[in-house]
């Protein structure tokens, strides 16, 4: 286990006296060298989550685990430069990620550069290796970022992270903004870093086939909560939770005999609103399956067989 | 069959200070009346500006149609003067965008933005034009539509825009549907309904969709017919099942292959497209696709391929489909037999 949190929260005051559930306790764990998949609507927490883990938000409650070392609930400048040698994130979207004054030397060399000890010239070796290694011409190096393609920048993104050497990567959507042909060569990219230096990410995405097919094991958030663990291809053709069955249900499949065969209804209305949640299950509103007993009590993760465990009071 | 678009080697190129890009180059196809045609495609293949153009929403200077035709049950719809297009746009044909926030007036409320297209196209008074909008919002599943109807976009979440964009461009009852990316910005769940909804309406006013996307699940869930673009070309078209099931261009099998299949082995590593699409600043001679395309020839770099008939339904614009080519198939095996 290299990554815990335990009930770890984030809340935001928004005024007015309101505070907006962002993160509602969330207790996960990360094994060293696996892939955690964390999908869920926009706006269900799964950013906010991957960046109170790594500090750049600090935590409202709740603790957070690295290597057994317990993370400070808000990181000190000290702590960053602590922490980022082993935790890196990779961000969403490759054009407001990456600053458009700075070369992409300077981008993927600050890293190197701020952690010390280098010579201008073993970063600059380093840069160009690192850009070689994701698959971008290392000549490139003194172009700036509106010079380059989305793929081309998430791979700059990339680089960025992974020029540190770090043992866990947060990959905050890290293909949503690519088009299909390119998704492929970052996910494999991706896939090889991870075997070669042994990495352990936690890998935030909303399209579930992608999910399904990158993570060893998968989380589903609704609402600042989990609404199901377990691995990847188990969750996927097996939900439990009502919510993941909504989540499979919908996702469509590129395959028209089967869209055809599909007898589904959509779930009806909207992801509601995180401000001021009330106790009680977060689902429960739009849950076809809803008891008395959601609408006042919180449920939590009960643990399945299989290594699986759902937040939900149907399996208590 | 009962052909109300026909789209006929449309060509669009935009002046830039960098020169002239040739967007489209050479569009063909034809939609029948209560049929979905899905054109699919990367960011930069035209699929956007090939139904732009059609819609007369392409600012012309710097954009210019430069050749080709489109009729709309039998009567021109390119290079209209304004007043002509508003006729047809809105009326005869809708159109709904990806990103609904940005495509309706943050100073109206969604109620009124109805309602003016019905006074506008109409002629009907305020208070009635206003009582249908209310309608129109109940005939998308909006929850609540009189108080609705009196709110403006950004009380709405991004589903529910979405749904009265819909409503807009129902108004007039139109005989097309255009929806550019209409569930590129929604969740799955949210995707859902809006898709299941454009189903329900489509049977209900027997209506003609186009559907531009980039997504084959989303193309497989609503389409009969799809039309697959590449650098400004419609490299191949036909039933969805020929599409998905007898794929014969490169690129789309290529496409199909860099997606995950929801089958049980994980081990099946995805093949992505090597390279990126050609620059259309210079368009190539040849085939636009070569550059990319794992069978390649030598024929593909200098001679742009024609379409050539799979069978009545399916079109491939390919070399590979010359009767002279070698097979895909035998291609495939080869490549097997080599890895193997």
């Amino acid at each position: 286990m290299l990554v815990r949190t335990e009930k770890l929260k984030k809340h935001f005051t928004i005024g007015r006296g309101q505070t907006l559930h962002a993160v509602d306790g969330i207790s996960l764990t990360i094994d060293e060298n696996e892939i955690l998949g964390l999908v869920g609507e926009s706006g269900s927490g799964k950013s906010t989550f991957g960046k109170a883990l790594i500090g750049l938000h600090p935590k409202t409650s709740g603790e957070a685990y690295y290597n057994g070392e317990r993370l400070p609930d808000r990181f000190s400048t000290k702590d960053h430069l602590h922490y980022s040698k082993q935790m890196q994130m990779i961000f969403q979207d490759p054009y407001s990620s990456l600053n458009p004054r700075m070369t992409v030397l300077d981008i993927v060399g600050e890293g190197p550069g701020i952690q010390g000890q280098q010579s201008n010239s073993e970063i600059r070796d380093k840069v160009a290796f690192w850009l070689e290694r994701v698959g971008l011409n290392a000549d490139h190096m003194s172009r700036y970022p509106h010079e380059f393609s989305g793929g081309q920048r998430q791979r700059i993104g990339i680089a960025r992270a992974m020029i540190i050497e770090p043992r866990f990567v947060v990959c905050d959507e890290p293909i949503s903004a690519l088009d299909v042909s390119v998704q492929a060569q970052v996910i494999n990219l991706l896939d090889e870093l991870k075997q070669s230096m042994g990495l352990t990410l936690l890998f935030i995405a909303h399209d579930l086939s992608m999910v399904r097919y990158v993570s060893d094991r998968m989380a589903v958030m609704y609402l600042g909560s989990l609404a199901e663990v377990g691995p990847s291809n188990d969750v996927f053709f097996e939900p439990q939770h009502p919510y993941t069955q909504f989540l499979v249900e919908s996702n469509p499949e590129p395959d028209p005999n089967l869209e055809r065969r599909r007898a589904f209804k959509p779930i009806i209305g909207e992801i509601t609103s995180p401000v001021n949640v009330q106790a009680g299950c977060r689902f429960a509103d739009r849950c076809p399956k809803v008891m008395d007993r959601c609408l006042v009590e919180t449920p939590d993760l009960i643990a399945l067989s299989g290594d699986r465990q759902v937040a939900c009071h149907l399996f208590d | 069959m009962d052909t109300i678009l026909s789209v006929k080697d449309l060509e669009v190129e935009f002046a830039t200070y960098g020169g002239t890009v040739k967007a489209v180059r050479g569009v063909s196809f034809d939609v029948t009346r209560g049929e979905t045609l899905a054109i699919v495609g990367e960011s930069g293949c035209g699929k956007s500006v090939t139904v732009q153009s059609l819609m007369g929403l392409i600012p012309m200077p710097p954009g210019k149609i430069t050749g080709g035709t489109a009729t709309l049950n039998g009567k021109n719809i390119l290079n209209l003067p304004p007043a002509e297009a508003n006729k047809f746009r809105g009326v005869e044909v809708g159109m709904i965008f990806q990103d609904p926030m940005s495509s309706l007036n943050p100073t109206m409320t969604i109620g009124d933005q109805i309602a003016e297209t019905l006074k506008v196209h109409r002629g009907k008074s305020d208070q009635e034009a206003f009582k249908l909008a209310v309608e129109l919002l109940e005939r998308t599943h909006i929850p609540e539509a009189p108080k609705r109807a009196k709110q403006y976009p950004f009380e709405f979440s991004g589903g529910m825009l979405q749904r009265a964009m819909i409503a807009q461009s129902l108004a007039c009852n139109p005989a097309i549907l255009i929806a550019d990316e209409p569930t590129t910005a929604l969740d799955v769940t949210i995707q859902a309904q809006i898709l299941e909804l454009m189903l329900e309406l489509q049977r209900t006013e027997n209506m003609s969709i186009i559907l531009i996307t980039h997504d084959l699940a989303v193309v497989a869930r609503m389409a009969d017919r799809v039309a697959v673009m590449y650098a400004g070309q419609v490299i191949e078209s036909g039933t969805v099942d020929d599409i998905f099931y007898r794929s014969s261009h490169p690129y789309t099998l290529g496409l199909k292959e860099a997606m995950p299949s929801n089958t049980h082995d994980r081990d099946k590593s995805l093949s992505p497209i090597l390279g990126s699409p050609p620059d259309l600043f210079k368009p190539p001679v040849g085939c636009g696709y070569c550059a990319r395309c794992p069978y390649a020839m030598t024929i593909c770099a200098e001679h742009l391929p024609t379409a050539t008939a799979i069978s009545e339904s399916h079109e491939a614009s390919c070399w590979l489909h010359h009767p002279t080519a070698p097979d895909i198939e035998e291609l495939h095996q080869m490549e097997d037999q080599d890895a193997g």
